[in-house]
């Protein structure tokens, strides 16, 4: 590795979801391992657990499984990330559990991932996770799909068994929202199609999963033509350098910023222009989405937490009746009516649940109108009203300024991730 | 059209300035866990960057273990006068004159564990509703399954099994009185992306982290810095090697690597082609499986 090309490397978050034997422990294992990510130490741990446990092979699931309760029951219960890099990128894995809880930890995993991988058993084919586990990565808008067809040691390589488990999930994936959608023929546990092209498939002539992960275009996931600044905290030196000195300071969720250029400020409707933007290494001439940075104003507005700073032509709705489709994560069901707390960017407010349109069977994709109890893992389609506007873009606009989630007041507790259509 | 990309330190650097920030902005009185190693020194460098050109608005807490390699507390110390952070040290000789903690025994013997009972005295007697630490997700399992904001109960302790989930960058740091929070802005940096990242931001480190003459001895096959507070058996002896250290913990469970990396990037090269962990020179995770979880749950960060 250069020094050069290691300080130049971008960022590629994805989440992998499969169901149970599928082989996604052995394809992350492989990626790892063949990317040489798996450490001296953490391979003789999991040998000697995997033998301790009487297994034969080497159990690479035991790489993942973190909690001691996961170990001894041999689930995943939860998300584990895991981190790897090449010469080219580096990448965090999201890697959520297929059985347990599976549409709350998929959510989670897939929250900010900019690709997923769906692993399908060549054997099988499109099953019933495999419609769920693609309906929510659309859902979640994760702008690439990877469809790994795996096990195709056990189909001999055959080109027609390929081709036709390809067509169902292209039939099936068409009605789903996601821009690009990839197909990749892959043996994880011989290594066929993961790091290494495979001699067994010559009439595959697609890139290798690492390849595709390596190259594929992530520069346009973000958001850079509509400007929004959400204020996460002000800052006030008050020191005699900076006497006078207030910043904004904030996360851009949107759209390209430069000094000099016209802002309005939300909820106050103020115009102002940009004076600077600053950082402890300098002043930036430009600053986009996802950066960290700080603003100041030409003009002396009051402008606090939750407050966003956007182009006047090109605004957010501001609202406090909010559509979205609601994922529930909690034990306690979702109440119809019920108050919750509610975060959106860096704004808190409350809100009541005002109407449960109908619930989404995952598997089918059907729309179910007669059972509107919300419990667990379940998606539906609700209807807000908010103590105060929140300034929104849709979510398959903005997955910053289009996200929200709700709390309980009473438990605190995180219980529902939104997405507003 | 231009294209708008980050690499990715500054999108991991950026991410974690946002959750510094989230932290100012949710809490009432948050603090800086700092223990003098190059993961909170990176921490607090992302603080200063999050706050430019206010200071980094909460104190830095160390819980000081008396084990110390003495770079470590010189390095701390100059590094709070230079920035005017403040600092607060938690004390575990204190706790063990206190009678709140009780030393361990024998050759082995270390005070690592007796950091959770000071480090939860620390939060309570300066009423911290939140504590940042540089703990990363890369570094043990059980940290592989940690949220950015970590709920913790009354009595600090974590319920893995019962985490909230993290969905977005939407952190919810809401609590009943009594609880509070860890915090960890560095959860998805590497070491690698961190030593990338101190070379690339030009960081100061103690020296120690660097090659240099050590006097020591080797047990269990990890090799051990000389102190006065490490009893050594009467087979052991003690040798001079060049060495330097992966982590900074106690020195009594820390240790050190055959390494003649005397830059930053002889170490990135180093990391680059090291085939272990940097936890497998800490002698503290080598008690058990699940040795981190489990003081995790007590209340360690």
């Amino acid at each position: 590795m250069s020094q050069e090309g290691y300080l130049d490397m971008e960022l590629l978050r994805f989440s992998t979801a499969g169901s149970v034997d599928d082989g996604k422990s052995t394809l992350i294992g492989r990626l790892l391992y063949d990317s040489k990510s798996i450490f001296q130490d953490q391979m003789e741990a999991i040998e000697e657990a995997s033998k301790r446990k009487g297994e034969e092979n080497v159990n690479l699931a035991l790489l993942t499984d973190g909690l001691r309760s996961e170990r001894e029951q041999g689930i995943t219960i939860d998300v584990a990330y895991r981190y790897f890099a090449t010469p080219k990128r580096k990448f965090i894995i999201a890697d959520t559990p297929g059985h347990i809880q599976y549409t709350r930890n998929m959510v989670t995993g897939s929250s900010t991932a900019n690709l997923a991988i769906i692993l399908v058993d060549a054997r099988n084919g499109v099953v019933e996770q495999t419609k769920r586990h693609s309906f929510i990565a659309s859902l979640l808008q994760i702008p690439h799909i990877v469809y790994c067809i795996n096990k195709m040691d056990l189909v001999d390589y055959k080109e027609e068994t390929y081709n036709k488990v390809r067509a169902e999930l292209e039939a099936f994936s068409s009605k789903l929202d996601t821009k690009d959608v990839r197909f990749i023929p892959l043996s994880a546990l011989a290594g066929d199609n993961v790091v290494d092209r495979s001699s067994k498939m010559d009439w595959y002539g697609g890139p290798t999963l690492m390849y595709l992960l390596e190259t594929i275009h992530i520069g346009s996931d973000h958001n850079h033509v509509d400007r929004r600044f959400p204020i996460q905290h002000v800052i006030r030196p008050q020191t005699k350098e900076h006497h006078d000195y207030r910043g904004y300071a904030g996360r851009i969720a949107g759209g390209v910023f430069k000094p000099g250029d016209d802002v309005m400020v939300l909820p106050s409707g103020f115009s102002s222009k940009i004076k600077s933007i600053d950082t402890l290494d300098g002043q930036l001439e430009e600053a986009f989405a996802p950066m960290s940075v700080t603003m100041t104003l030409e003009d002396d507005i009051d402008i606090s937490r939750g407050d966003m700073l956007v182009r006047e032509t090109n605004a957010p709705e501001a609202t406090q009746d909010i559509d979205i489709m609601l994922c529930w994560m909690n034990k306690k069901s979702l109440v119809p009516n019920g108050k919750y707390a509610v975060k959106h960017t860096s704004k808190d407010v409350r809100c009541i649940v005002k109407e449960i349109q109908y619930k989404v069977d995952v598997n089918t994709l059907h729309r179910v109108e007669d059972n509107k109890q919300i419990n667990m893992n379940d998606i539906a389609r609700v209807k807000l009203r908010t103590t105060a506007p929140l300034f929104i873009d849709k979510y398959n606009r903005n997955r910053m300024t289009g996200s929200l989630i709700l709390i309980d007041e009473a438990t605190n507790e995180t219980v529902g991730a939104g997405m507003i259509i | 059209m231009q294209s708008y990309n980050l690499s990715h330190l500054k999108e991991l650097e950026a991410e974690s300035i946002y959750v510094i920030r989230e932290v100012a902005a949710q809490f009432e009185k948050p603090a800086l866990l700092f223990s003098g190693g190059k993961d909170s020194i990176v921490c607090f460098h992302l603080a200063r960057k999050a706050f430019f050109p206010a200071n980094v608005p909460f104190p830095l807490v160390h819980v000081d273990t008396g084990h110390n390699f003495q770079e470590t507390i010189e390095f701390r110390d100059k590094m709070v006068e230079k920035y005017g952070a403040t600092l607060i040290v938690g004390s575990v000789q204190q706790s063990i004159d206190e009678g709140k903690s009780i030393e361990e025994k024998g050759f082995n013997a270390s005070r690592n564990g007796l950091q959770t009972a000071t480090l939860l005295e620390t939060i309570e007697s300066n009423k911290f509703d939140a504590c940042m630490g540089g703990a990363r997700r890369d570094e043990e399992k059980a940290r592989a399954k940690e949220r950015f904001f970590s709920h913790r109960d009354d009595f600090g302790q974590w319920d893995p099994k019962n985490q909230r989930p993290e969905i977005w960058n939407i952190f919810n740091g809401k609590k009943n009185f009594g609880e509070t929070f860890r915090i960890f802005p560095i959860s998805n940096w590497t070491e690698m992306d961190i030593w990338q990242y101190i070379l690339q931001e030009k960081i100061e480190l103690p020296s120690i982290y660097f090659a240099h003459q050590r006097e020591v001895f080797t047990r269990d096959e990890v090799i051990y810095g000389k102190t006065n507070f490490m009893k050594m058996k009467p087979e052991e002896t003690t040798e001079m090697k060049q060495v330097r250290f992966r982590t900074i913990g106690d020195a009594s469970c820390t240790g050190a690597v055959e390494s003649s990396a005397d830059s930053l990037e002889k170490i990135i090269e180093e990391v680059a082609a090291t085939r272990t962990t940097e936890r497998g020179t800490r002698a503290d995770d080598k008690r058990s499986e699940a040795a981190m979880e489990d003081r995790k749950k007590q209340g360690y960060f």
